[in-house]
């Protein structure tokens, strides 16, 4: 560090704003990585059955696989529409 | 029984391959028969490093092909006794490396080396895929810096689900972290991640901190192991974490600025 750099404004701090990105990419990463390979085929799957009788969107079916111990809970969250 | 360590990364440009040579260097030194193998196919240059690319004859695949005996395609490294290195093929085909085909050579080597030390491409391809399959211990090189350790992440995932290992139900992987192109006054300054961070994010044990230095590119210009400049920071670190590796307990170094004096800071760089 020279002496004129004293004068220069601090810089912020970014390794900060790196941290927070990464913990929450990384653990949104981990959750998708314990899943099964068959979850988004079974997800469009339910879509499609769904789709033949109401119509929906895409991110109005939730599939999510939880496990507890040796009991696997799979939730399944449909948003209709009124 | 000879230990597998792979050494890798996902993300490309960390210094899997300066490791490789500095660890595998580091373990013969210290009078461990040590093997190190690339598995780049395609892009070898480990030999590079190690000095040892005008000597290469046969290579792994030729050995999994049955082209060449394993005593045809290794190379005794000039540097240090107990230290072999089987270079990777230069072809194009992807899918050289067997699975089958790599265990054989490595049960091969199992029975003459101590530590076999698996030197892997970056990405999550096949290659990345069969250099971690059959690895004891794996060494995470990782930067600190946001797409190397996402990246890094990844690759413990997939030493956790896709290694034999894993497979088989046998002990997990033993998962190293060995931070690379560390600049400790930029993480004081909060312009860089620091070492609490990335052990914060990856949650696994910290094998060493290489500090970012001239000295590794000027040893890999020559073709000696950064680990033999026994002078230099980045020398000195990793042996360190060989040390560590072996067991030994360490103090990490090169973790904080150098204290300079007045005027040095006033008037020099």
């Amino acid at each position: 560090m020279s002496f004129l750099d004293y004068f220069k404004t601090k810089k912020t701090n970014t390794a900060s704003i790196a941290k927070e990105r990464l913990q929450i990419i990384v653990a949104h990463e981990r959750t998708k990585r314990d899943q099964p390979d068959y979850l988004p085929q079974l997800q469009q799957e339910i879509l499609d059955v769904i789709r033949k009788y109401v119509p929906i969107d895409q991110d109005q079916v939730q599939v999510q696989l939880d496990n507890n111990g040796n009991c696997s809970v799979l939730e399944l969250n449909v948003t209709l529409p009124d | 029984m000879a230990k597998i360590i792979v050494i890798t990364s996902g993300k490309g440009g960390v210094g899997k391959t300066t490791t490789s040579a500095s660890v595998s260097t580091g373990l013969a030194k210290r009078g461990h028969k040590t093997v190190v193998i690339d598995f780049d196919v395609g892009l070898r240059n480990l030999d590079l490093i190690m000095n040892c690319e005008r000597r290469v004859v046969y290579d792994f695949v030729n050995v999994i092909n049955e082209e060449a005996t394993l005593n045809q395609a290794l190379i005794k490294d000039k540097h240090v006794d107990d230290l072999f290195i089987l270079p990777a093929s230069q072809t194009r085909d992807k899918d050289a490396l067997t699975q089958q085909g790599v265990e054989r050579v490595l049960n091969e080597l199992a029975e003459r080396f101590e530590y076999i030390i698996c030197d892997s491409p970056a990405g999550i391809e096949h290659g990345a895929q069969m250099a971690l399959y059959y690895a004891d211990e794996a060494i995470i090189v990782t930067n600190p810096e946001v797409s190397s350790v996402r990246d890094s992440d990844r690759i413990l995932g997939i030493l956790q689900s896709k290694s034999r290992r894993a497979e088989m139900g046998l002990d997990p992987v033993k998962e190293h972290l060995l931070l690379s192109r560390y600049n400790p006054a930029r993480a004081e300054t909060g312009e860089m991640l620091c070492v609490e961070d990335v052990k914060d994010i990856l949650a696994i044990k910290l094998l060493g901190v290489i500090p970012e230095s001239q000295t590794v590119l000027s040893a890999s210009n020559q073709g000696v192991p950064v680990i033999l400049d026994e002078v230099s920071d980045a020398g000195q670190a990793y042996q360190d974490a060989v040390d560590r590796l072996l067991g030994e307990e360490r103090e990490h170094r090169f973790l904080e600025v150098e204290k300079k004096g007045f005027f040095k800071r006033m008037f020099r760089g």
